[in-house]
């Protein structure tokens, strides 16, 4: 396939854009951090009750595609809509690596209750209201199956139980929208494997759209729906089949790009522009790349900060 | 006064004839509850060391106070308050700061402690130097300082409940919390100002050095020993009480200053639930996990 024949600033629309509905929708979308072009004319539309993942190399801004949709970081060009029946208070966001710390005294069960009426003021008093809380804490609780250890300190329970706990967190206000930053990240396979599930039956019944930023796409391929796979100048999103092959992956990233298959179905990406001219990573001393989380959270701190 | 005898309630029936003492005991009472209320906060918030530095900076306050001839408690709560202020908006430590231990709130101790000692030798004739400004008495705490430490607290403690849920959000999870709206920042500085207020009334019987027996200690004893955040919060403030009580009793036969025996009481406590944890976790059998990130990721898509 000629590299003409995808335009670079023109993303792929695809059969699931093409439904009327929309949760959010991203359009001509710029982000500039910093002096620093993010990526440019980024076009996103998720569908209610959509699982789509956000795909691309370190550094190319998923989990600022992410933020900017959430409305933490401002955009340079473009707009995000929302569909009028969506309370952006209730949207259910998960960042990037979180961990607690081994001696945080908190329980399981506090931290779900925190995405109940964490934003409340005053104490909660017995009564009703109080009553209905805890009943939904215990809903969510059970929806992600950590009865078992949910009334433990979080700092002593394993990566994917935290993980668990934060999703029920997530969910407490019933949102119509779940974003999800590198959930399966630092979990070990058989972990990665049982969240996604969850997320994935989480996303059929209860009808809540999901987007998740991966940077392994093999854990979740067999349930997404649709992958966005991002680019500096643009992404491309359709079915996971259809974009992650080797014509649509050189034509976005305007370098040699091969995609394998394997026999068991996984698929591996060969030659992704992880250059170091294209972009810095880990290590490198100009954060922007890659979003080690305090410098990055720092970031979008001071940045809501003026806003205000 | 006579003394000590086996007869407890006698012996606090009679200390609580002198209105010193009782004074002391009122005033000892209102700290525990507002100090172990703040700390159980300031623990989970891990803000000990701004905790200890607002302390600190109460010492200059309160020594020029004296010095200046107006109110010891004057020179304690403006002092912490201002400092909480200036540590609030900070631009490094206002955000995540004072999680690490951050050198600015280093140097901003270094200097309270210096400009202390420069207004304690100004004033030539504070008995006993400086030992009752940072080790803490239970003497000359006037039924105004009491009045005040009330007021002060009961603010104190309101503004703790109405901020209490949002304030464990914002301390535990920052992001999630800012996400869904809620004011973090303004948080962060709501709450060092709480904790500076707190500060200078614990100090007034503590001593700026050693606030940490009423601030830190139960909160973090209480901690121990239960996750759950209303209870906790009640057990430290049993703690609290029962600490200041024992150690003003202890301290009215005592030689030793109160100082002492409010840390090492405290001290014991949380030893006690050390050991107590300890032992229930040794109990409990906690099945081995494979650490997170153990297994490689086969090479997927990235």
């Amino acid at each position: 396939m000629p590299r003409s024949a995808i335009p670079r600033h023109a993303p792929l629309a695809s059969a699931a854009e093409a439904r009327s509905g929309y949760v959010v929708e991203v359009r001509d979308a710029n982000v500039t951090l910093g002096g620093r072009v993010i990526w440019t004319h980024v076009n996103a539309s998720i569908a209610p009750g959509e699982f789509v993942a956000i795909l691309g190399p370190n550094g190319v801004g998923k989990s600022t595609l992410l933020k900017a949709i959430l409305g933490l970081l401002p955009l340079s060009a473009g707009s995000v809509t929302w569909a009028e029946d969506v309370d952006r208070r209730a949207i259910g966001y998960l960042p990037q690596r979180r961990s607690f710390d081994a001696s945080l005294r908190v329980r399981g069960l506090d931290v779900v209750r925190l995405g109940v009426d964490g934003d409340r003021w005053g104490l909660p008093l017995p009564g009703r209201r109080s009553r209905a809380t805890a009943r939904r804490v215990h809903e969510l609780v059970d929806l992600v199956g950590a009865g078992g250890y949910a009334h433990r300190p979080i700092g002593e329970l394993s990566g994917g139980e935290q993980q668990r706990l934060l999703i029920a967190q997530a969910l407490a206000r019933r949102p119509r929208l779940l974003m999800l930053d590198e959930p399966l990240d630092s979990l070990d396979l058989p972990n990665q494997a049982s969240v996604a599930a969850l997320i994935s039956r989480i996303c059929r019944d209860e009808d809540v759209a999901v987007i998740m930023v991966a940077h392994d796409v093999n854990p979740i391929l067999g349930y997404l729906d649709r992958v966005i796979y991002l680019g500096h100048g643009g992404a491309v999103s359709g079915a996971p089949r259809e974009v992650i092959t080797s014509e649509t992956l050189t034509a976005l990233y305007d370098t040699p790009i091969e995609v394998l298959t394997t026999a068991d179905g996984r698929l591996v990406v060969v030659g992704q522009p992880e250059a170091p001219a294209h972009h810095t990573d880990r290590h490198a001393p100009d954060g922007h790349a890659h979003h080690d989380g305090r410098h990055d959270q720092d970031q979008h701190r001071s940045r809501r900060s003026r806003s205000r | 006064m006579s003394p000590f005898s086996w007869n407890l309630v006698a012996d606090v029936r009679e200390m609580w004839s002198i209105p010193l003492l009782l004074n002391a005991f009122r005033a000892g009472t209102v700290i525990a509850v507002v100090a172990a209320i703040v700390g159980w906060f300031m623990v989970l918030r891990r803000q000990s060391f701004a905790g200890h530095t607002l302390a600190l900076v109460g010492f200059p306050g309160a020594a020029a106070a004296v010095w200046l001839g107006i109110g010891i408690a004057v020179g304690y709560y403006s002092a912490c308050i201002a400092a909480a202020l200036v540590i609030a908006l900070l631009p490094a430590a206002g955000r995540r700061g004072y999680r690490e231990e951050s050198s600015v709130i280093g140097t901003v101790q270094a200097f309270a402690l210096a400009c202390g000692t420069l207004f304690v030798s100004l004033y030539k004739g504070l008995l006993g130097g400086p030992t009752a400004l940072l080790f803490g008495t239970f003497l000359g705490i006037s039924s105004t300082q009491v009045v005040t430490l009330v007021i002060v607290g009961s603010a104190v403690v309101a503004i703790t409940a109405v901020i209490a849920r949002p304030l464990v959000f914002s301390s535990i999870d920052p992001d999630v919390a800012a996400a869904g709206g809620v004011p973090v920042r303004t948080l962060d500085v709501i709450f060092l100002v709480v904790l500076g207020a707190t500060a200078a009334e614990a100090s007034q019987i503590t001593g700026s050095l050693l606030v940490f027996a009423l601030l830190l200690l139960p909160a973090a004893t209480a901690q121990r020993l239960t996750a759950r955040p209303g209870p906790g919060i009640a057990l430290a403030i049993a703690i609290a009480l029962v600490t200041i009580w024992s150690a003003l009793f202890i301290a009215v036969y005592s030689v030793y200053p109160i100082g002492f025996w409010l840390t090492t009481i405290a001290f014991g406590f949380y030893v006690l639930a050390s050991v107590a944890a300890a032992l229930r976790n040794a109990r409990r059998s906690v099945p081995t996990r494979i650490a997170a990130g153990a297994l490689p990721a086969a090479g997927g898509v990235r």
